[in-house]
């Protein structure tokens, strides 16, 4: 994986909106669905399909391509609009989302659309079916990476847990999560809901190497990915601090916006926000 | 001395006429009706054909949570421990790191008792297994009364139906040991997800290596050499039960037909409405609860096409407990006597 460069950042930066903009459209077009999640990391998405993945649209099945397991599959339209943007499929397939016959189903379906490396929806599973594919690029001796992308709600999950006590275990480290730590789940904060903090001490506990990063800065994931790569050891864990509903103000950090699509008018004023921000996505302190 | 030699007369003739009923074809062990007939639990066959499929390919991979040795995944371990992952006791983590094995071209098989796996992680099967169409093979230990003295939380009587129910997911209850070792190389040689049940107690091994074994297709073990009064369908070591009850029967002059429905997903229709339809009236014998499991399977099938009368032996919408297998499978009603009584039973209701 390549450095970052000015113009690369600027680059990643705007295609983060552009994967918002699309996010809003499907959205509204679908008439459910969720919204601050995949929001929210659309500065990973796009940082991940657009820079650090070694993937080729035209060949999904490609065996050496490195994996994208998307544990949380609710925030699927956010990967579903980096897949299209980066050639998977036609941009006008993205309005099909959450309809009969569509590829785009509500939950993602790897059996439904190139490019989606697992099926997901129901939480908590993800990581370990990263490992699974870490494991098999192990015995392969393949140098292919396994990334995996989780949320903070579904380490509620007993499921979680036990697939990072294995990976610890087994010290997989061609195999590196990223955690949507947002701070909401349906239901409310997770703090409230269900505690999970101290999370850095929790994973270091299990033998991972971890990482905190802000989120919406592109050069921040890339140095960390390239750290989590120089790891021979332990697998990594890159604490992602991000905003639920980053681009929209009326979203932003409202677990209200969890698990529900803008209406016309909503998504409408989103979108104006959202032209006007271009690449300045940035948290305020960077 | 007389009566000695009167008892001789009468007993082994109609021995003979009883082990023609056996259809020849299958190749059934000469020893079938001997007090000294070999014994194995079909958990052994699993391990054999686990490392027999290891040997054959390479992409063969192992999985186990805490129970190595008792769901017979030892050897494989022990042979190929570059291949063999042990998750601890995880069944959760044990299905979905065997989903992402199994979409990178790995075969995974993956080792627990039936009531934790697929019992407790059915959910992980389903969406990343079934759905996810992950090639991996599930075997399920441990599964029936039979285990015994464990008891009712080891007992897995419900494994078939919530295993069945799943689109994309095939059930397979091999009779005996030798066809557990069977079936086990021929689950990694089929694309797809397979649940594999197996059982603890050694149980007599009643096929030979030239016993026929295809998945999907049912095998008539017994059959009468004129008109049949009902078919017994059965699947697992429960089996030998339906042959010695039909040889009980045969003395009484009614006569069966006995099938092997080793693959009770895909089921073989058509094989079982022949038979079903000759005799008119269908008996099914399994260690599982009388809905869902195989019994289910082929009440559904003969509502859709044949109804006909219909009993089923298996467990009665209850919960096991501690005892040796034998006294279980008495007391729960799935001994000879039982699947006798449900084939009168049947043939009043014709």
């Amino acid at each position: 994986m390549e450095g970052l460069h000015e113009e690369k950042t600027k680059y990643l930066e705007e295609m983060g909106n552009v994967l918002r903009e699309d996010v809003i459209k499907m959205l509204v077009e679908a008439g459910s669905g969720h919204s601050a999640g995949p929001l929210g990391m659309a500065d990973i998405f796009a940082t991940m399909y657009f820079h650090i993945l070694s993937h080729n649209p035209k060949k999904p099945e490609w065996p050496e391509r490195d994996r994208l397991v998307l544990s949380n599959g609710h925030i699927c339209p956010i990967q579903y609009a980096a897949l299209a943007r980066a050639g998977y499929f036609k941009l006008e397939e993205l309005m099909t989302l959450r309809k009969l016959n569509s590829r785009l189903q509500g939950h993602p379906h790897r059996k439904s659309l190139p490019g989606v490396e697992t099926t997901s929806g129901p939480l908590g599973s993800g990581l370990s079916q990263a490992i699974g594919m870490a494991l098999a690029a192990k015995l392969d001796h393949a140098r292919k990476r396994i990334y995996c992308l989780m949320s903070d709600g579904e380490h509620q999950e007993g499921n979680t847990w036990e697939a990072v006590m294995f990976a610890g275990k087994n010290r997989l480290s061609n195999l590196t999560a990223i955690l949507d730590r947002n701070n909401i789940q349906i239901d409310g904060y997770t703090e409230e809901i269900m505690p999970l903090e101290p999370l850095k001490a929790k994973y270091e506990a299990f033998n991972w190497h971890v990482l905190e990063i802000d989120g919406h800065n592109p050069e921040e994931l890339v140095d960390a990915v390239a750290e989590a790569i120089a790891i021979f050891e332990k697998p990594t864990m890159i604490i992602a601090h991000t905003i639920p509903g980053k681009g929209v103000s009326f979203m932003e950090r409202k677990y209200e916006w969890h698990g529900k699509p803008p209406n016309k008018e909503e998504a409408a004023k989103a979108l104006r926000e959202l032209r006007t921000l271009g690449d300045r996505i940035k948290s305020e302190h960077q | 001395m007389s009566l000695l030699g009167r008892r001789s007369k009468c007993l082994s003739p109609p021995t003979i006429v009883y082990i023609n009923m056996l259809n020849p074809d299958t190749k059934p062990n000469p020893k079938i009706f001997e007090e000294d007939i070999e014994m194995a639990p079909t958990r052994d066959g699993y391990g054999l054909g686990l490392v027999e499929a290891g040997e054959r390919n390479k992409n063969v991979v192992a999985l186990c949570a805490d129970l190595t040795e008792s769901t017979r995944a030892e050897s494989f371990a022990k042979k190929f421990p570059e291949r063999f992952f042990e998750v601890g006791v995880a069944e959760q983590n044990m299905a979905t790191i065997a989903a992402g094995l199994g979409v990178s071209g790995k075969i995974p098989f993956i080792s627990s008792y039936a009531t934790f796996s697929p019992g407790r992680n059915w959910e992980q099967i389903r969406t990343t297994i079934s759905y996810n169409d992950s090639n991996v093979k599930i075997a399920g230990h441990h599964a029936g009364i039979s285990v015994g003295p464990d008891g009712a939380t080891h007992q897995a009587l419900e494994d078939i139906a919530t295993m069945r129910v799943m689109a994309n997911m095939q059930v397979w209850v091999p009779c005996d040991a030798i066809e557990a070792r069977k079936a086990t190389v021929a689950a990694a040689k089929i694309w797809g997800p397979i649940y594999l049940r197996f059982g603890r107690e050694k149980t007599p091994v009643f096929t030979t290596e030239k016993t026929p074994f295809l998945p999907g297709k049912a095998e008539v073990f017994w059959s009468p050499k004129g008109k049949a009064d009902v078919l017994i369908a059965g699947c697992g070591s429960l089996l030998y039960n339906a042959l010695l009850a039909a040889r009980e029967l045969e003395k009484e002059k009614i006569h069966v037909y006995v099938l092997n429905s080793h693959t009770v997903k895909p089921l073989d229709e058509h094989r079982i409405l022949l038979l079903a339809k000759k005799a008119g009236a269908v008996v099914t014998v399994e260690e599982h609860q009388i809905t869902g499991g195989l019994g289910g399977a082929v009440a559904e099938l003969l509502a859709r096409r044949a109804p006909m009368p219909m009993e089923f032996v298996g467990m009665e919408n209850m919960f096991g407990e501690s005892g040796s297998p034998k006294e279980l499978i008495k007391k729960y009603n799935m001994d000879v006597r039982d699947i006798v009584h449900a084939v009168k039973k049947v043939i009043k209701r014709k």
